[in-house]
């Protein structure tokens, strides 16, 4: 399945941030946020906000997700690394490893 | 009906170059009289009201406004992405670093070929050595770097040196589209189509590429929809999530619309006379197509028209003279024998060899702000506006 393939993509060491292309805003008109690059618009909700605000390249996915899970109760196990894997192969984050 | 996404704002038809595969409009000289700087202004602002995200500086060259760093601060000040998308003639250094500092989000750099000889005489202006420079400069100043590359008979079998060349130039990315036959590049169809030779081996040089640069470059190919079974999505529907508002003023839903909209017996949409919000909730040209509540068959019984939404309106318009009718791109088009066509002659071994381009014509601006009013011309590349909305996961 293909989030099988994606789970590949990114591991629990990796660092991720936005590629340098992405910024995240938050839209007042739509009370949404989304992330914002030359062709596309990712609609995201808070907790997607949330992760992206943390990946700068210095926390691993495991921090990140060990952090979220402190602030929330219903981020699972493998939220953070679906969802950077997702972006990474849709070009928006760049991971690096180690 | 959803809020808007993305506003192409196309700010002068005055440019240096005269691409032939230019989708500006032929009648350049009806956008004269270009909207001024107070009133974009208010445009961008009841754009972000409206919910637009994304905000596309286009044109003609955009860097022919002498205000395109007030224009690009107002922008910024409203929290909108900006976009620029340039020829890169007019990226002085000096330029270039108020752009930056007024918060510019990222510039596409348009991009003829890789060699000088080929380049210039594509875009009609000697202009390859100034793209170099703007390409360094963009990376200098820290932006990332898109380039957009038209594809077209004349440049098509040059992707893998165009691809070499963007390496070198560290672009983050690069977007190879094949020509989209709006405007200029309609007039010019028939020597600009490629043969499918020409496409199999562009595609294999984008595959291997892909494959060998991994993260290095994203690469995007579109490929072009007369060698498609399907039409593409054309804007995600007409005014569904992006609109385009030209030089003087006029609001259209597709970036190509402009003989559509003339030729329809109903008001333009205008900025000047009308609010965005009103525009894009109540225009009848914005009404028109909106929904499937238009379409005729084969479309209004077909389950992809929900994926394609019928194609492009105004693919349908150049060339059946009804924008109402199913895209002739798709195969089951009642008017698909006319795509059916051009690319047989495309392939046609007898082909005649170089027949002759239109080079866009030129635009002399009449404004008191072109003080040196130069002649000018007009390019640009078609403008890649289509967002996915992807819901978030997490
Ligand atoms: S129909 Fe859509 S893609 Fe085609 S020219 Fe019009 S706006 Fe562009
Ligand atoms: S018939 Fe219409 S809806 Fe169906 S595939 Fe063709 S263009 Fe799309």
């Amino acid at each position: 399945m293909r989030l099988t393939s994606l789970m590949q993509i990114t591991d629990e060491d990796a660092r991720p941030r936005l590629a340098p292309h992405v910024r995240l805003a938050f839209n007042a008109a739509r009370g949404e946020y989304a992330l914002l690059s030359p062709e596309t618009v990712w609609v995201i909700n808070a907790t997607g906000a949330a992760i992206v605000e943390l990946c700068d390249a210095q926390r691993t996915v495991a921090e990140i997700s060990a952090e979220l899970r402190g602030r929330y109760d219903q981020v699972a196990e493998n939220d953070v690394r679906s969802f950077v894997a997702l972006l990474v192969t849709k070009h928006g984050m760049e991971v690096h490893h180690g | 009906m959803d809020k808007p996404y993305g506003l192409l704002a196309e700010l002068t038809y005055a440019c240096p170059l005269q691409c032939a595969y230019c989708s500006n409009p032929l009648e350049l000289d009806a956008y004269r009289d270009e909207l001024s700087t107070e009133e974009w202004q208010r445009v961008f602002t009841e754009a972000a009201e409206l919910g637009v995200l994304q905000l596309h500086l286009s044109g003609g060259e955009p860097l022919q406004r002498h205000d395109i760093v007030d224009l690009v601060q107002c922008a910024t000040d409203l929290g909108l992405y900006t976009n620029l998308i340039t020829s890169g003639l007019g990226l002085s250094t000096r330029r270039a670093e108020q752009l930056r500092e007024a918060g510019l989000d990222h510039v596409q750099l348009s991009i003829q070929a890789d060699e000088r000889d080929l380049s210039d005489k594509i875009a009609g202006t000697i202009s390859f050595e100034r793209k170099q420079v703007a390409a360094r400069l963009v990376k200098q100043l820290g932006w990332p770097l898109t380039l957009n590359v038209v594809l077209h008979r004349e440049n098509i079998d040059r992707i893998g040196g165009i691809l070499d060349m963007a390496v070198a130039m560290e672009a983050d990315r690069i977007e190879l589209a094949n020509t989209q036959y709006a405007g200029w590049a309609g007039h010019n169809r028939d020597e600009l189509l490629p043969s499918r030779d020409q496409l199999e081996r562009a595609e294999a040089v984008v595959r291997e590429a892909r494959e060998r640069l991994g993260d290095k470059m994203e690469i995007i190919y579109v490929i072009p929809d007369y060698y498609s079974k399907y039409p593409k999505p054309c804007m995600d529907g007409w005014a569904s999530r992006q609109f385009t508002v030209v030089p003087n003023g006029e609001a259209l839903p597709c970036p190509a619309a402009h003989e559509l909209a003339r030729a329809l017996d109903i008001p333009p949409a205008n900025v000047r006379e009308h609010p965005l919000e009103w525009i894009w909730e109540e225009a009848p040209l914005f009404q028109q197509y909106r929904g499937d509540a238009w379409m005729p068959d084969p479309c209004r019984s077909c389950d992809r028209k929900e994926i394609d939404f019928g194609g492009c309106r105004c693919q349908a318009f150049a060339l059946t003279g009804d924008a109402a009718r199913t895209d002739p791109v798709c195969h089951l088009s009642p008017d698909h024998g006319l795509v059916e066509a051009a690319v047989e002659a495309a392939n046609d071994p007898m082909r005649p060899q170089d027949g002759s381009l239109t080079p866009r014509s030129k635009v002399i601006r009449t404004k008191k702000r072109a003080t040196a009013a130069t002649q000018e011309r007009m390019a640009r590349t078609p403008v890649p506006l289509s967002p996915t909305v992807l819901k978030g996961k997490a």
